[in-house]
């Protein structure tokens, strides 16, 4: 089994997060990145699938600054065999630029997995996955919640509204990883101290902005105090009055 | 599910860590959120050490972290041990105990004072969480002054024979290997205190778990008894002797303790800030009045100092230049201020405060066990006296 997992160095969601005074960007300053938690699934899918198949290779790919040589390394103490960071200081907003850049550097690796986290939590695009089993040619599967393997193709299952959508797919194939696939181990002490001894190349990266450019960040609408409409029975006609007309919910 | 503990960090302490460092104290801390905070309120509350923890320890690494790779440790700097003792005490200091005991008064002495045959027989399965261990130097009447201690282990023509009693046995009744000094001597011979290893199912020992804690109530304290124990002649420790072997020991759990302080602290502050930002009286948060205010402003200053303290001792332990003194200095103020903290949290927190529900109380209480063991704070005091005057004033 040779997997490569694409990972993303996001802002830890506990992070209160400021904008920078350019209006569309964060301010990065006192921000804690962690690994995309929808990264973590793929990457514990492919160490587990290795783990299976008794050999193999987890081979992690990360676009991003420098600082992502972090990322990828928390990855690597998780377990996996080596990393590269395809290196810029600003990652475009358009996916399509990223899965290029993702897709050039995967093109020859004859890999039987792609793995993806199904989104970034910052930029919550749900993309670049799809985009660069596109540019690859291959089978791509979203959000998978369960997984099945046999030679040459798989099975796998997708929650969607009211139900479980069955897919199968020929193997080598591109997958997005939904949360309830696995759950991710912890970074052993060992791994961590074994992570600074594995190969981490770095390659630069120019990458145009694309077709997508951000305008603004702005942080969401202050919440209103609540409000008491009534007590008892009586009160329910008036709430969902406001319920529909006022907070326009129902 | 909880909020993720965010740490308290005021000075930028993160960023005289490594990334090294920074990544074992975020395992640790996630995997103290996710298994040990939801569970500790009730085993504290039931007088239960949370055993079924142990083997997931012993998968992360923790157990004698910063002892080498070739004996199946994890191999980590000092300032990375301690910080695994932050996020531990930062869930409860009874698991925080367990692994200091495990790692610096079980693994350490075999490793220090053990021969290689002990080594590579022991430490690979107490790294694994397959042998617990115990540390067995107090006795029902020697306390602050072990010198005087009356357990006694004989030379007969195949090995040792030892008698006596240990109390206050951290991990006692769940251990399978103690650790017990004893005077190989006279009894007024200090110099011929030696460490023996004691597998728990030898004829003669037992273990018996010591009722009624108010205190570190998620952890086992046992007394042991030993009673005509018939060791092998390599039970002992070779290159131990003297009572500076056990103090070596304790130098080295203290010096995790001085970190482990400063998790209870920093847990106890982070409940406070919650709570007076969320707590209304009187039509306001209670943090907008200045006396909570003035709480808060003194828990984060202590806290900050005690973080600056442990690092910089940490570091002078990896260029291996710390003196027992520094490490006294540093349990003394830590674990006091710590105290403090969570005393000044608990009373922030009004009737909730002493609930099991929240941490604070919790903490509190355990911080006197802690306040007490490896050398009261009455004890740093006088060694701290000594090392300024050049005067013992012990006795
Ligand atoms: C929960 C818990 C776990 C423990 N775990 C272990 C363990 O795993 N292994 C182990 O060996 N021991 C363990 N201990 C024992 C601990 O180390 C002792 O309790 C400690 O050394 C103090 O001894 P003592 O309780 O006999 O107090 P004492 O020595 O009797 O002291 C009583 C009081 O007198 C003060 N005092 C004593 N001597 C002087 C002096 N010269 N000058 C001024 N004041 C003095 C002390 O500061 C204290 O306030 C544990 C204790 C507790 C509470």
């Amino acid at each position: 089994m040779k997997i490569a997992v694409c990972i993303k160095r996001v802002p830890d969601s506990e992070t209160r997060v400021k904008i920078a005074p350019d209006g569309k960007s964060l301010d990065e300053a006192g921000v804690k990145f962690v690994l995309n938690p929808y990264d973590e699934f793929a990457v514990e899918e492919a160490l587990r699938r290795k783990e299976q198949a008794g050999a193999g290779e987890v081979v992690i790919v990360c676009l991003g600054p420098a600082a992502a040589q972090e990322t990828i390394r928390s990855a690597l103490a998780m377990g996996a065999d080596r990393g590269v960071l395809l290196q810029t200081d600003r990652i475009p907003a358009d996916g399509f630029e990223v899965a290029k850049a993702l897709a050039a550097e995967l093109k020859d690796g004859g890999w039987d997995l792609i793995l993806f986290g199904k989104m970034a939590i910052d930029d919550y695009n749900h993309q670049v996955g799809p985009m660069v089993a596109e540019l690859l040619g291959l089978a791509c599967v979203t959000a998978v919640a369960h997984l099945e393997l046999a030679p040459g193709t798989g099975t796998a299952e997708r929650e969607i509204e009211g139900g479980i959508e069955v897919v199968e797919f020929p193997l080598p194939a591109v997958l997005t990883t939904e949360k309830g696939l696995n759950e991710p181990r912890y970074p052993a002490l060992k791994g961590i101290m074994a992570a600074k001894k594995k190969p981490l190349p770095t390659k630069p990266v120019a990458l145009p902005p694309g077709g997508i450019e951000v305008l603004a960040l702005l942080p969401p609408a202050e919440r209103k105090d609540g409000r008491i409409v009534g007590e008892g029975p009586d009160a329910v006609a008036e709430l969902v009055r406001l319920l529909r007309e006022d907070a326009k919910v129902l | 599910m909880a909020p993720k503990f965010q740490g308290v960090d005021f000075y930028d302490v993160d960023g005289l860590l490594s990334e090294e460092e920074r990544a074992v104290r975020d395992t640790v801390r996630a995997w103290v959120d996710d298994n040990l905070i939801p569970i500790i309120g009730e085993h504290y509350v039931e007088g239960k050490f949370p055993k079924h923890l142990v083997p997931q320890m012993a998968e992360l690494g923790l157990f004698g972290a910063n002892l080498p790779e070739e004996y199946g440790c994890a191999g980590l700097n000092n300032v990375a041990y301690g910080l695994i003792m932050q996020e531990l005490e930062r869930g409860d200091s009874g698991v925080r105990s367990f692994a200091s005991v495990q790692g610096a008064l079980v693994m350490y002495p075999i490793h220090a004072f053990g021969s290689e045959e002990q080594k590579r027989r022991w430490l690979p399965r107490m790294a694994s969480g397959e042998v617990i261990g115990c540390f067995g130097l107090t006795e029902p009447d020697y306390g602050s002054n072990p010198a005087a201690m009356i357990t006694v282990a004989k030379g007969t023509k195949d090995g040792w024979l030892l008698n006596g009693a240990k109390m206050w046995i951290t991990n006692g009744s769940t251990a399978s290997v103690a650790i017990v000094w004893a005077k190989t001597g006279k009894l007024d011979d200090v110099e011929s205190i030696r460490g023996f290893i004691v597998p728990a199912d030898t004829k003669g020992f037992s273990a018996k778990d010591q009722k009624g804690k108010l205190s570190l109530r998620a952890s086992d304290t046992s007394e042991l008894v030993l009673q005509d124990v018939c060791l092998p002649k390599d039970a002992i420790l070779p290159k131990s002797g003297g009572l500076k072997s056990p103090l070596s020991c304790l130098t080295q759990a203290r010096y995790g303790i001085a970190w482990g302080a400063v998790g209870a602290a920093m847990a106890c502050y982070d409940e406070a800030v919650g709570y007076a930002k969320s707590r209304v009286m009187f039509g306001k948060p209670i943090g907008g009045f200045q006396l909570q205010q003035a709480r808060l402003a003194e828990m984060l200053t202590e806290i900050t100092k005690a973080q600056l303290l442990c690092l910089q001792l940490g570091r002078l332990k990896d260029q291996g230049k710390v003196t027992p003194q520094q490490v006294s200095l540093a349990k003394r103020n830590n674990v006091d201020i710590a105290t403090e903290v969570a005393r000044e949290a608990r009373r922030l927190l009004g009737a909730n405060g002493i609930l099991a529900e929240y941490q604070a109380m919790r903490h509190l209480a355990n911080l006197e066990s802690v306040y007490t063991y490896e050398g009261t704070h009455d004890i740093h005091t006088l060694i701290l006296g000594q090392e300024i005057t050049g005067l013992n004033a012990f006795n």
